[in-house]
């Protein structure tokens, strides 16, 4: 279901994470002891132990377009590096903390300010070759240079400084950062250690950027993951084999992955992908709408569905509160909407769980805040729920204002103190036909207080272009992404100056008070000692922001996935990649059944 | 003039009446097209029943009340001990006939419960009544927009005849440009200049004339045509040996030659035109939600979900068969007058 949209939007939040994280326990006690076999200290999986072989077909929306991490940013080739590639710390999407990867332990000085990690001993990339901490130097020392301009630049700009890294032997890596963090192990998920060997030349001949294409041939590619590029059939496919070499084993001793192979394909259309399924061409299909998944669930055989419960995706109407004045009528609207009474009547007015009953029909949960159900330790549970009352709003409004007058029809309308009627427009992405259908919902909902709200469905990028550069429109309704459930995933949207602080992007200084009382705890939370220190940080902010209304949260829908019944260790996260983030663990029941049949 | 007068004496009050139906729309769709029943989405067409379960016969047709089953969405039971008997001329929701008469009288309805005709959509808004609503701005559209193209297309078409020269070359170039233009895109371009906030009458208009000012080349070379051999007869020489000015030549000797073509072109455009507004709804360039028109209805199909799962949202289509099949019908009887017109001669 994810549309470009969200794409855009997540890589925009997805950047902006600042990289400052309070003190938390060291990851070293909490690691599993490593298992000795030969040189290679493996990790050992504790899920339930597999039959090997098999091939795994599954559908992307559409091409990925590179194998290069340094400049992947869409959902496909994000998608299909993260099962080539592998990083030092992980982040388990099923208890959302933080589990050892390539690095086997990690030491935090006591000032905050170093992480020292220990590599395993013996790994080998995809192509056989030895893996040490001269590959992660060269890794950051890529993601840091400014020449590349990689995604993941921005995450290792600590205080303004980049984060120095320091080899001490070939096992041993220091990452010194300029400001204290404690949890900054979380950054490292995600972070893909590159091969040396097969980069450097292209690095220093400033080719990096154009190497990695999908033409790239699979013996000069690899990676640390549990599987390797084998075919790319442009157009159709992309075909990815076990890696030979990977670094965990189950627990009875034997390596993963399980799987022999791993099959994208590539089908544009949600539809089509859900056809694919149902015809059994794909073993697995993830990002489902509520309705392609009632559709599937209801003629199953052979697969079963999973609603994994709510995700971290939040949607919300917001109102423009730029200060720009591009008409009077323009600018008298946008009166109303800087009025936080305004926004509180409309949040009033709005039926949430209609959103959820009949645009994810039942498979979702309102929210009135950004932290979903999905998110299991930030959520301010002081925050409070008030179930819609059309009196409250009109209540609101008439303190703001307002007043009623009969229109031509026989109906109130709602009419402001110049006795100018309110109307308003309200966009959305034409190709997300939830959000269209959130907004029709909400213009009904606000028919009643007298108010003629218009749904305008746009092409995604004129949106954007309207909502973060010519600021030319009333009202949006959008959802947001989050990768990770810490509130920094997030910064960008709550800082005045973030880029994807929507409703006013990009403040030189902040508008309002609230706003400026926003930047100083995100701020604070930051560099907080504790989880609960940060936590009361980001409680007030989400207490702030119910309060103020600037977002107006609707709902956010269920993870839905469906795979079939012979898929072993199928547990599908509501953190991305939702299906495979244990890709190594997966293997068939039967042992003859080769996916995508 | 022989035309075959009993057939398109036939379609013509098929047509007649049709239109008929959708003019009254308000006094035969039992709801407004636009209120949602948040309860009760997707509901399927309620089954007209005239025996109940145990087979005893009703005189007054019935249907069973729809309940939703429980931790469903989309999934309803008919409950048998319930019974809702349809009733004719009942008062509901008001209305204006005609656009004009304020009203409240339905022509059939229930007294407790909504009755779903044709089932509802995904917001629980009554099907039927969309479609009757609907009809009312489909078929506007076609109208008008005929209308537009046809006058425009008459004019300048007569014109570049009779007076041949200059101004035949300029408008025929303009009219083949305007065939050879990319419509769909244009229209794309001229919504994404329009301001966000149109008032759904203001959109209506905006497809109408687009609709209609795009197509006027077709007509226009037709009616040319007629004109240019028209001037020729000799009953227009003499006119304009008698010194007649061109403007009552074209009006009293060349517009009534055009008639025949006029009127199948309209047969044909008017079809046509409806068409091209239910093709814009459907792709969201034609009149906003939640106004109903018969593209906005088919719009949902473009889901599989609501293709494979609901079957009555296909029944706008079938709303546009007889309507289509009525003025295609009337445009080959027209065409056949013609031509046996011509073998009259």
């Amino acid at each position: 279901m994810t549309p470009k949209c969200l794409q855009a939007i997540r890589r925009a939040a997805w950047l902006g994470v600042v990289l400052t994280f309070p003190h938390f326990p060291c990851l070293a006690e909490a690691f599993p002891q490593s298992q000795q076999t030969s040189k290679t200290e493996f990790l050992v999986s504790h899920e339930s132990v597999g039959k090997p072989g098999g091939r795994l077909v599954l559908s992307l929306r559409a091409e990925p377009k590179t194998l290069n991490p340094i400049i992947a940013v869409d959902a496909p080739s994000r998608e299909v590096i993260g099962v080539m590639q592998a990083d030092l710390i992980h982040i388990n999407r099923s208890s959302q903390l933080t589990e050892p990867g390539l690095a086997k332990s990690c030491k935090v000085s006591k000032d905050g300010l170093e992480y020292s990690i220990e590599l395993r001993r013996g790994l080998q990339f995809s192509d056989g070759k030895p893996m040490d901490a001269d590959d992660v130097l060269f890794t950051f020392r890529v993601y840091l240079d400014e020449a590349i301009h990689a995604p993941q630049r921005d995450l290792l700009i600590v205080g303004g400084k980049p984060i120095e890294v320091r080899k001490v032997d070939a096992y041993h890596v220091v990452f010194r950062m300029a400001k204290p963090y404690g949890v900054g192990d979380r950054l490292f998920d995600g972070l893909a250690i590159l091969p040396r060997h097969l980069l450097e030349k292209p690095y220093q001949e400033g080719k990096l950027g154009q190497f990695g294409g999908l033409s790239v041939s699979p013996a000069e590619w690899a990676g640390l993951g549990p599987f390797r590029l084998k075919e790319y059939v442009a157009g159709q496919r992309i075909v990815l084999e076990r890696n030979p070499y990977y670094w965990k084993t189950d627990s009875s001793g034997s390596r993963l992955p399980y799987l022999d192979e791993i099959v994208f394909l590539f089908v544009p259309s949600a539809d089509a992908q859900v056809l694919r399924f149902q015809s059994g061409e794909t073993d697995i299909v993830t990002r489902l709408g509520a309705e392609n998944f009632s559709v599937l669930s209801r003629q199953a055989h052979g697969y079963s569905m999973t609603d994994a419960g709510p995700g971290l995706e939040y949607n919300f109407l917001f109102f423009n509160l730029n200060d720009t004045k591009t008409s009077a009528e323009a600018a008298r609207r946008q009166d109303w909407f800087r009025d936080v009474r305004f926004r509180q009547a409309i949040s009033a007015a709005v039926d949430r769980q209609a959103i959820v009953r009949l645009v994810y029909q039942g498979r979702g949960a309102a929210l009135w805040g950004p932290v979903t159900p999905g998110n299991k330790r930030w959520a301010n549970t002081e925050i409070k729920h008030p179930a819609r009352s059309l009196e409250r709003a009109r209540d609101l409004l008439r303190q703001a204002g307002f007043f009623w007058k009969d229109g031509s029809g026989g109906d109130q309308m709602l009419v402001d103190q110049h006795s100018s009627p309110v109307e308003f427009s309200i966009l959305t992405s034409a190709s997300n036909a939830d959000r269209t259908k959130m907004a029709t919902l909400i213009a009904d909902d606000l028919k009643q207080l007298g108010i003629r709200a218009q749904v305008v469905p746009l092409e995604f990028r004129s949106l954007l272009d309207r909502v973060n550069q010519t600021k030319d429109y009333d009202a949006c309704v959008l959802g947001l992404a989050s990768f990770d459930v810490d509130p920094n995933s997030d910064i960008n949207v709550w800082l005045s100056s973030g880029g994807t602080h929507l409703w006013n992007p990009s403040q030189a200084h902040p508008a309002t008070a609230w706003e400026a009382e926003i930047d100083k705890l995100m701020e604070q939370q930051l560099v907080a000692k504790s989880f609960e220190e940060r936590k009361k940080s980001y409680d007030r902010v989400q207490q702030i922001l119910d309060e103020n209304q600037p977002f107006i949260f609707l709902a956010t829908p269920d993870i839905l996935v469906g795979a079939k019944d012979n898929v072993g260790n199928f547990q599908p996260s509501v953190l991305e990649p939702y299906a495979l983030w244990n890709v190594e663990n997966l293997f068939w029941r039967n042992a003859s059944e080769t996916g995508g049949k | 003039m022989k035309i075959a007068p009993r057939r398109q004496r036939l379609i013509v009050t098929l047509l007649v009446l049709l239109h008929g139906i959708v003019l009254v729309g308000g006094f035969v769709a039992p709801y407004d097209p636009i209120r949602q029943d948040r309860d009760r989405p997707y509901a399927p067409p309620a089954r007209i029943h005239f025996a109940d379960g145990p087979g005893k016969f009703h005189l007054r047709p019935f249907v069973y009340s729809q309940r939703l089953r429980e931790d469903s969405f989309d999934q309803y039971d008919d409950d048998h001990a319930k019974l809702i008997p349809l009733k004719f001329f009942v008062s509901g929701a008001s209305y204006r006939l005609l656009g004009v008469i304020p009203a409240k009288i339905h022509l059939f309805g229930a007294d407790e419960e909504t009755v779903n005709l044709l089932g509802t959509d995904g917001y629980g808004r009554d099907l039927f009544s969309r479609i009757v609503y609907g009809g009312q701005i489909s078929l506007l559209a076609g109208l008008l927009a005929a209308g537009v193209s046809l006058l425009v297309g008459t004019i300048v078409g007569s014109a570049s005849g009779y007076l041949g020269g200059w101004t035949d070359s300029i408008a025929m170039r303009l009219a083949e440009l305007c065939l050879a233009l990319p419509w769909l895109y244009l229209l794309f371009g001229v919504r994404a200049f329009l301001p966000l906030l149109v008032s759904p009458v203001k959109a209506f208009l905006i497809v109408v004339i687009t609709i209609g000012v795009l197509g006027w080349a077709r007509p226009a070379r037709l009616v040319r045509g007629v004109a240019l051999s028209a001037k020729e007869r000799d009953f227009v020489r003499a006119a304009r040996g008698f010194g007649a000015s061109n403007s009552y030549i074209l009006r009293r000797h060349i517009l009534p030659q055009t008639k025949s073509v006029i009127l199948t072109q309209a047969a044909i455009l008017i079809p046509q035109y409806i068409l091209a507004e239910v093709t814009l709804s459907f792709l969201g360039l034609g009149i906003p939600e939640p106004a109903p028109s018969w593209g906005n209805l088919l719009s949902s199909l473009q889901q599989y979900s609501v293709l494979s799962s609901y079957w009555w949202m296909y029944l706008p289509a079938m709303a546009m068969v007889p309507f289509f099949f009525g003025y295609l019908a009337l445009s080959s009887t027209l065409q056949e007058g013609r031509s046996a017109a011509k073998i009259d001669l």
